[in-house]
Formats: structure tokens, sequence, C-alpha cells
């Protein structure tokens, strides 16, 4: 195995820049006057981390319009969006629409245009969609599109939608409404997509659609995983701040060994968590043959990693943990959506079983 | 200059040029002299000042030709402990003495440090050494000894001053077992089999030429001892699959009668928590290359001890109805370590001692929660009292 699990210096300025920008744009009384507003996602803050810091393109070449770095890159970027939660199209855009287009090799200009963060995509799946279990709603016929899709990640803001409609895959910019739904995240919003009669663009079709559309949901697993470590890092370093400064009993709540064993042990997971991230944006990165299994790994662990992080966030600030107006609610909305987002972890371990020949 | 991975690999190819791989212990003896046991230690103590990334790739060219290796499962406590200590607070003269028998394995070496009311709070400890001249006499009474039985020598500490906070009055010797007043008495375990040992020293004579460190430092120079300790367990590279997982994984696939769906699911995620760690391991290692080591190690010896426990017991539902056998009950005392070794129920029993040896899995999570993340420490009733006025 060849796989780097450090973060270079490149990425730990890139960490740097990233971090300063959603400090000045994801306090937690902005996002929360934010979700409850008639505008879920800050497009100030996507255009700057798009546009201005060009993290949105990190993955796509240079001659394609991008910055030709890496997936280890954009996995980076999305460690510090799920330490702030950040109410931006990430997911969606830059890494399910970017890496479904990637995958059918065309020289699209789209790509260019998302990778500078002047259009936003998002790829019209069910976000609990893993390539195993994907079945299309849509219909196509002399390249109309027909059908509704359920739970769309990010569908609310896109300008272009990545369709899989029969035995293709397909470009649609008009001809579609999103009707947004109440999501339980209220930092990353889910919608109902449905197309009647739209033109589509046909990009691939047959074994090359199935493979863009495989690729483009595995990708989103293996780096959804770098996503759910930033998240449930946050969760770790707020508690630990938290339970040092509070005292009760005459002490620091942190000083009591039944609390501190539990930190112990979430911090443990986490170091696991980290590995397994890294893992898998390196695969990815250099299209490694283990990609599956590392991107399954990373997802069997880190999603439900996060969730305890954010269930042990909020049990370890007590009544505080339960409030609106602490952001801990944030995290765990967002930590259990992304358990079911692109597989749970069972069907990941459902995938392992077969990867690696331990059949039930 | 330092050395790179190519000199290394030059330096080795030219030793098992030059030297007989068959010859078990005369090529350990000219692997240690040509510096190439433990490249990270001085030059003339088998090392070559060389960073100690690059043991990996001395070992990896030995490895692929067949060479022999020292048996590190047998002489486990003197390699991980006894000579890291030795190196950092032995003088020439000891250095010169114990470190080369102790690599080639001539010399095995236990570790006196538990005692029958001082286990997890080890600086509780009341082996007495008193002066006498220029030799120390000690008395007291250990366990949990591993290797006792096979040892020539042990790292033992001692409370020399018990008027003092118990972690003031304690001083590190290295005692002959061969010497009078040292007896060993096997200590049988869950399994059957006696690999510890309970080491009474009653009125043993030890000179103060073999004291590492000084007087009254005794605490300090154990936690060189500990710290390597925890180290030295997860610190090789393992590949997937390797270790309690890949036994249970195979024995899956090998019988295909056994399975059920519960099981299936454990399998499943023992099998995902054990690559997670692995690739953790991977990571540490990186790290240490890179200069840079992290927190990371402290939890590796509790992950490990975790995951073999579960997968272990697992294992033995796996098998049901053989799962109600055990292979031998007969008392032995083995000479090395083995986790793995005989068959599932064995390994079931033996890894309940893994998150006991070594520092309990308690204790490593107070190390974790107070030395990694900063959590306050539990208020403390020992600190500032006597040794001699402490209950116990």
């Amino acid at each position: 195995m060849t796989a780097d699990l450090l973060y270079s210096d490149v990425e730990d300025d890139l960490r740097a820049s990233v971090r300063a920008l959603l400090a000045d744009h994801c306090e937690p009384s902005a996002l929360l006057k934010r979700a409850e507003s008639g505008e879920p996602y800050d497009l100030k803050l996507w255009r700057a981390l798009a546009g201005d810091l060009g993290a949105a393109g990190l993955q796509v070449p240079e001659d394609r319009g991008g910055h030709g770095a890496s997936a280890r890159e954009i996995a980076l970027v999305l460690e510090e969006l799920g330490r702030s939660v950040a109410p931006v199209p990430f997911l969606g855009s830059a890494v399910l629409a970017t890496n479904a287009l990637l995958a059918t090799g065309t020289d699209h200009e789209l790509l260019g245009k998302l990778a500078a963060g002047t259009t936003t995509a998002a790829l019209a799946v069910p976000l609990s969609s893993t390539p195993d279990t994907f079945k299309s709603t849509v219909e196509v016929a002399d390249g109309v599109l027909t059908g509704r899709v359920g739970t769309v990640a990010d569908a609310s803001v896109a300008d272009v939608l990545v369709v899989p409609a029969g035995d293709g895959l397909y470009l649609v910019d008009s001809g579609f409404t999103v009707s947004e739904l109440v999501s339980l995240d209220l930092t990353r919003r889910v919608a109902d997509v449905t197309l009647s009669g739209a033109h589509g663009t046909l990009i691939a079709s047959g074994a090359a659609a199935t493979e863009a559309l495989t690729a483009a949901l595995t990708a989103g697993a293996a780096l959804l995983a770098s996503e759910q470590l930033g998240l449930a890092d946050w969760c770790l370093e707020e508690t630990v701040r938290y339970l040092k400064g509070r005292y009760q009993f005459g002490r620091p709540v942190g000083s009591f060994q039944a609390l501190k064993h539990r930190l112990a042990d979430l911090w443990l997971e986490l170091v696991s968590a980290r590995a397994a991230a890294r893992y898998a944006a390196d695969c990815l990165a250099r299209q490694d043959p283990d990609l599956p299994v590392a991107a399954a790994v990373a997802q069997a662990l880190c999603s439900d990693i996060a969730v305890h992080a954010a269930e042990e966030c909020v049990q370890l600030h007590a009544g505080i943990g339960m409030t609106w107006e602490h952001p801990a609610h944030l995290y765990l909305k967002r930590a259990k959506a992304n358990q079911i987002a692109l597989g749970t972890a069972g069907r990941h371990r459902a995938a392992l079983a077969t990867l690696l020949d331990l059949p039930g | 200059m330092t050395l790179t991975a190519d000199d290394l690999r030059e330096r080795t190819r030219k030793l098992l040029d030059e030297h007989d791989t068959a010859d078990r212990s005369a090529f350990l003896q000219a692997r240690f002299d040509a510096g190439l046991a433990w490249v990270h230690f001085p030059e003339g103590l088998g090392g070559l000042d060389a960073p100690r990334a690059l043991q990996s790739v001395v070992d990896a060219e030995l490895a692929a030709a067949g060479a022999p290796d020292n048996d590190p499962r047998r002489i486990g406590i003197g390699l991980g402990m006894a000579a890291p200590t030795i190196l950092k607070f032995g003088n020439d003269e000891q250095r010169k003495r114990y470190l080369r028998p102790l690599w080639i394995g001539e010399e095995v070496w236990c570790q006196l440090f538990s005692e029958p009311g001082a286990g997890s709070d080890l600086a509780a400890l009341g082996t007495r050494a008193v002066r006498e001249g220029e030799d120390w006499v000690v008395t007291g009474q250990k366990v949990w000894t591993s290797s006792a039985h096979t040892a020539r020598f042990a790292i033992l500490v001692t409370r020399t001053d018990p008027d003092v906070p118990k972690h003031q009055g304690m001083t590190y010797f290295i005692c002959d077992m061969h010497a009078p007043g040292v007896e060993v008495r096997p200590l049988r375990q869950i399994t059957g089999e006696a690999e510890f040992n309970e080491v009474f020293l009653t009125g043993v004579r030890i000179p103060d030429a073999n004291r590492l460190g000084e007087v009254g430092e005794g605490w300090k120079v154990a936690q060189t001892t500990l710290m390597n300790e925890r180290v030295a367990i997860g610190g090789h590279a393992i590949p997937r699959e390797g270790g309690m997982i890949g036994i249970a994984a195979k024995l899956w696939r090998e019988r295909p009668e056994l399975r059920t769906p519960e099981l299936h699911d454990r399998l499943l995620r023992l099998w995902v928590r054990s690559e997670g760690v692995r690739l953790a391991g991977t990571r540490l290692r990186q790290q240490l290359a890179a200069g840079s080591p992290g927190p990371e190690g402290s939890g590796m010896k509790l992950a490990f001890s975790t995951l073999n426990q579960e997968i272990s017991g697992l294992e033995l539902e796996l098998l049901g109805e053989e799962g109600l056998r055990y292979d031998d009950w007969t008392m032995r005392r083995p000479d090395k370590v083995d986790f793995t070794g005989r068959e599932a129920g064995y390994r079931y029993l033996r890894a309940k001692g893994n998150s006991i040896e070594g520092g309990t899995s308690e204790v490593l999570r107070n190390i974790i929660s107070e030395r990694v993340l900063g959590l306050p420490s539990e208020p403390r009733v020992d600190k500032d009292v006597a040794w001699k006025d402490l209950p116990r």
C-alpha cells in the first residue's frame, strides 16, 4: 500500500484559508437565523468558497477549467465544512455532480463553470442512493425527460441537474421544478425534483452512464467520510472545552472519570475515522483499485462515529445541549442525515461482505 | 551524514553476502555488530544513529532473504522496555554489558514492577531497598512477572525512601535473577498455563553499580520504560486481516455451515473496526517517519485489546458446539507470549489479559483524557503525603 494518510503542507495551508473564511460566515446564531429564513443557503459564502478560494474546482483538471489538485484536497475542504456545518451546496455540486461529469470524460464546459462557482449543479438521485441500490425513476423518450426524484441534495439552488434516466446520463438546465422539503438537516436541504417534459443533453449512455453514476456515488461516499470526520472533530473539541469550564459538585465536570472515559473512547473512534477517511480520499485521488473497499470502510466507520460524537455532544452539554440556541442540534441533524446519505453503515457493510468474500 | 534508506539497504545486503544465515546465533551477532539490530541506537550498540523509521527497510530485506530473527516475542520485555531504559539512563559500562546479549536473545529480561498492593497505582509500591556499603539490600514481593522463569536479568523498581511522597522515594535497578534471595513461583492463569510468575525478593544484594538513574529518581526512569512498552505494542505494520480478525474471517470463509445473520453482522462490524485501527496504525507510523508523532499512539493498545476480546469471543460463538471444547488445561510455563496461538478457547481467555497487562484500559483512558484531551485529573488524596503514611 502506497497510500499517504497524512496532511501535506499545502493541505494545511488550504485548511487555514477555508477555516478563516468559514469563521466569518458560520456563527451559530447566523446559521440558525438563515435556517429559518427563505434563503437556507449562504450563497455569498458559496461564491467566496468556490470562486475566490477555488475550492469547488480542486478536483477538476486545469485543462477542464479547474485547479488540478485532487480528491485529497476536496476531502480537506469537506472536513472544514463539516466542522462548521456550513450551509453551502458543496456536496451536491462540487462533489456529486462534478464527479459524475468527470467520470463521463466529456470535455464539457460546464465543469469549468462549476469549478468557478458561477454555476451550481445537483445530481438528481435520492441522497440515500448507493451504486447497488439506485433505480432511476425518470423516463426518457427522444431526449425528453419525465419523472420525479425525491430528496435530492442541494437541488433548491441548482442551475443544472445531472439526471440518470433510462440507460443514460443527461444534463438538464430547464423544464424542471424543485419543491423544497422540510429537511431533518437544517443546513443541507433536500428537495423533490419534478421533470415534466424537460429537454436533456445526453452525456453518457449504457455502461458508460452506469459507470459514471457508480463513480460519482462511490466518490461521494469516500469524500463524505471527511465531512463526517470534521463534524465529529468539532463535537469532541467543543464538548471537551465545555466540560473543562462547567463546574458541578465543586469540580469541573470534565474531571469525573465517568465522563473522561467516554471522551477518551470517542477520541479513539476519531483516530480510526481520520485514518479511514484519509485512506478513502487518497484511494480516490490515485484511483486505487482498493477504492470500493476504502469508501465502504470509511462510510461504515465515519457515519456512525459522527452520529455518536454528535449524540455525546448533546448529552454531555445536558440541558444546554437540548436548546435551540446551542449549535449542538445543527451537528446532530447533519450527522444523522449524513448517516443515511450515500448509504447507511449497514448498507456499506453489506457491500463489504461481497467485496471481501465474507458472504452472509 | 544522515543515512538514507538506500544506504541501509546496501549495508543489509552486504551483511547477507558476508554471513551465513543458517547459523542463527552467529548471524544475529554479526547483524548487531553491523549496526542493523536497531538502527536508531548509537554506533557500537547495535545501531547506526539512523532514523528509527528506517528499521523497516532492514527488516524487509532480511525477511525477504529468509534470515533468522531474534524472536521478539520471546525477548519482548528486554527489547521493548529494558533496552530503551538502559540506553537512556544507563552509563557506558552498563550499555556495553547488557544491550548486545539482550538483543541477540542470549539473556532474557523480565520486569519487576507490579506488586500485590500496587498494580495500576505503580507508585504505591513497597518493595524496600536499603543501602549497605556498596550494595543495596532488597526485600519485597512482585507479581504478574512474565518470563521470570527464563529471565537472566530484571528491571526493578524499589522504595528507597518511605518518608517522602510516593513518587519521590523510588530507585530503579538491574536485578540479577540468579542472585541469592530471588525466588520465582509460577502463577497459574485462567488459560491453565503459567505465563506469569510471582517473584519473592528476600535480602537480595544488588551492587550500586547496577542502579539505573539517580537515587530517588526511579519514577522518572520507570516512566521511560512504560512509555516504550506502549509504543512497542501495535508498533509494527500488519497487512489487512492481520491478527485476530484474519483468524475469524478465515473460519467464516471455510465453514459456511456455521454462518448466521447475527454473526455475519457482528463479523462485518468487527472487520470494519479492525481495518480502521489498522489504518490508524499505518497513519501513526507515517507520522513517526515524518518526525511528527501525534498522540494516536496512546490509544492503539486500548483499541487492540478491545478488538481482540470481541473477535475472540465471536470466534467461540461461531464455532458453536465445537466452542464448548478446550484444547488443553495442562499447566505449562511457556517461554514466549503468543496471543493468537493454540485454539479459539485459549485465544478468548488469553485476550482477557490484553486490557489488563501493560496498563489497564481504565488507566489508558485516564491518560488519553488528561494528556491528549487536557481534561482535569481527579482530585488526588495521596500526592503530598509521605508513602509510609498512606492507607493500604
